[in-house]
């Protein structure tokens, strides 16, 4: 076989693979967006569930998962963020930096159903937070936290050298050229990696088994110390626990949680891009 | 007028000092978080290894209603659904890192790209939701077994869950073969196809070695997809048609079982030990891809 020959036939086999990979991706978005969107209402949304979550709306599961992400979001970003500042503009090339780094690539790699044993154990057991919006933000955050460093980190850093230099010899100390040059530059950066973070906890089940998810309550909680539903936690329930569930409900409560956690993503995607058109350097 | 300004300065030297040290704390505070994850593990899961008996402990039957608490199908279980899920995924991630990076064109990448993006932000309930209504029934039908929920169908899930993974860290290693390598084989009369094949990937293979490991930690620590789709039988998969069969894994033994458990009891305390075994196994493959990570630096040299 001539080796042009064997060229088109090496791309043709590797274009194959490519839609091998995507076309399951848009099967995924496709069979739950046609086959949730008859369940979705405006009372599908904003009611409460009922008749064993037979009947009804998936209000209280939504708002959870809303009242957790924030939870996590409050909790995640400024630690997110100074950690981000310390390793992009403070930190030096020592064996403890390392370990820094080696704790956050082992962070990320922790499996989330041992976050949930960890939030078990510390939150809700020894520091007798029970099962709570608390117990489970608080969980979330820290898993979120290496997903925002790493991409917040990365942004720091790719501000020029110079703009440093140009606010020291200005006058002006460290930390006011991180407050007033740096982070401003590097914005867009972090937001998008809070984002990718608070879309990974939003759309997480295992750490939050143990921590907050409530199997079947149908009202709003009504502090911080209170259980709740959660998005993700409702669907596996529904499609695994609950015999003769109606499977336009299974489907619609998916469709809720993918267009929840894509659309968190688009705005990730679309600040990323904009900021990259509009960036001077 | 100038003793108000230096105590402005003073006021700003103090604050200043106050940020900064938090912000040394909170740099190191991700170490604290892991030492803190690990603490806790051992707190609750140390008491099962010395109140279960070790043949008890590492035998071959889970049933902790009969206070049997063999993991070594739940262990087995882990390693056959992740290994088999990184050997479709790495074709698969490899091809399409290639494909990406050295052959599309950039509309092709423009489109790719995205879609990878979102197949990494879909839930795990999500897809594993989707493995048991549209994979598994497929898998029942085509192969004819009795069930569709097995270590196979978990582990195409469990895949497609770490080609993101594999696919982005291939890309950032095939990123980073030097261009003067590919001019060298171009101008040595050698066609794209043959620079790609003979030189890229093999001067890549380490980022991608990196890859694969990455991709296991993930699939090895999946729980949800896991759960909902490998049907959940603590059995033995020794057979050689246990890939077709139902199995279990610690993840989902644990996520499982631990709503269940009285707490404090010698089950509630073997779920942690668990959860022990799961984290030293992700801390040494994340430790193996993060060592490859810094050698592959110290020789970069100036890069």
């Amino acid at each position: 076989m001539s080796r042009y020959r064997m060229q088109r036939l090496g791309f043709a086999l590797l274009t194959l693979i490519s839609l091998v990979v995507v076309a399951p991706i848009l099967a995924v978005i496709g069979i739950i967006l046609v086959e949730g969107m008859g369940a979705i209402s405006w009372e599908f949304i904003t009611a409460m569930p009922f008749d064993g979550m037979k009947q009804g709306g998936i209000f209280p599961a939504l708002v959870g998962t809303l009242l957790l992400t924030l939870g996590t979001a409050v909790v995640a970003i400024p630690i997110g963020v100074g950690g981000t500042i310390y390793l992009a503009e403070y930190a030096r090339d020592t064996l403890v930096t390392r370990c820094i780094r080696l704790a956050i690539v082992n962070l990320a790699g922790i499996p989330s159903i041992v976050y949930g044993l960890f939030g078990l154990g510390m939150f809700v057991l020894f520091l007798r937070m029970g099962t709570s919006i608390l117990a489970g933000a608080l969980t979330l955050a820290i898993m979120t936290l290496p997903v925002i460093i790493s991409t917040a980190e990365e942004s720091l850093r790719s501000v020029p050298t110079e703009f440093r230099t140009v606010s020291a010899s200005l006058g002006g100390t460290r930390w006011q050229g991180i407050r007033y040059i740096i982070l401003p530059q590097a914005l867009p950066g972090i937001i998008t990696g809070i984002i990718l973070g608070l879309l990974r906890a939003a759309g997480e089940t295992a750490p939050i088994l143990f921590t907050v998810a409530a199997f079947f309550l149908p009202r709003l909680p009504q502090s911080p110390f209170d259980p709740t539903m959660a998005l993700p936690y409702h669907l596996y329930v529904i499609s695994t626990q609950v015999p003769g569930m109606p499977i336009h409900i299974q489907h619609g409560t998916a469709l809720v949680l993918l267009a929840l956690v894509l659309s968190m993503n688009l705005f990730a995607t679309i600040i990323r891009s904009y900021f990259r058109r509009r960036r001077q350097w | 007028m100038f003793a108000q300004k230096q105590a402005q300065a003073a006021h700003a030297d103090w604050r200043e000092f106050v940020i900064e040290a938090l912000i040394r704390v909170l740099g190191f505070s991700t170490i604290g978080f892991v030492l803190l994850i690990f603490l806790f593990l051992l707190r609750e899961g140390v008491p099962s290894f010395y109140k279960v008996p070790v043949s008890n402990l590492f035998g071959t039957r889970w049933y902790p209603n009969f206070d049997l608490f063999g993991t070594l199908p739940l262990l087995l279980g882990s390693v056959l659904v992740t290994v088999t899920a990184i050997l479709i995924a790495l074709p698969l991630g490899a091809a399409t890192a290639v494909f990406v990076r050295e052959v599309a064109p950039n509309w092709a990448r423009e489109i790719l790209k995205p879609m990878i993006e979102v197949l990494a932000g879909i839930p795990s309930v999500v897809l594993g939701f989707f493995g048991m209504h549209a994979v598994a029934p497929l898998i029942r039908g085509t192969l004819g077994i009795p069930t569709g929920l097995t270590v196979f169908t978990g582990a195409l899930i469990l895949a497609y869950m770490a080609l993101p993974t594999i696919i982005s860290v291939a890309e950032d290693a095939l990123d980073a073969v030097p261009k003067s390598l590919r001019d060298a084989g171009l101008a040595m009369g050698a066609t794209q196809w043959q620079t790609i094949w003979k030189v890229v990937v093999p001067a890549a293979r380490s980022g991608i070695t990196t890859a694969v490991m990455l991709g296991m930690g993930r699939a090895i620590g999946e729980t949800m997809a896991v759960m909902m789709v490998t049907g959940n039988a603590a059995r033995m998969p020794l057979s050689l048609d246990s890939l077709f069969r139902p199995a279990r894994t610690m993840t989902a033994t644990i996520a499982a079982e631990m709503g269940e458990v009285a707490q404090g009891s010698i089950h509630y305390h073997t779920l942690f030990g668990i959860g022990i075994i799961l984290f030293l196994l992700t801390f040494l493959i994340n430790l193996a891809a993060a060592a490859t990570i810094f050698k592959k630096r110290r020789r970069g040299g100036l890069r």
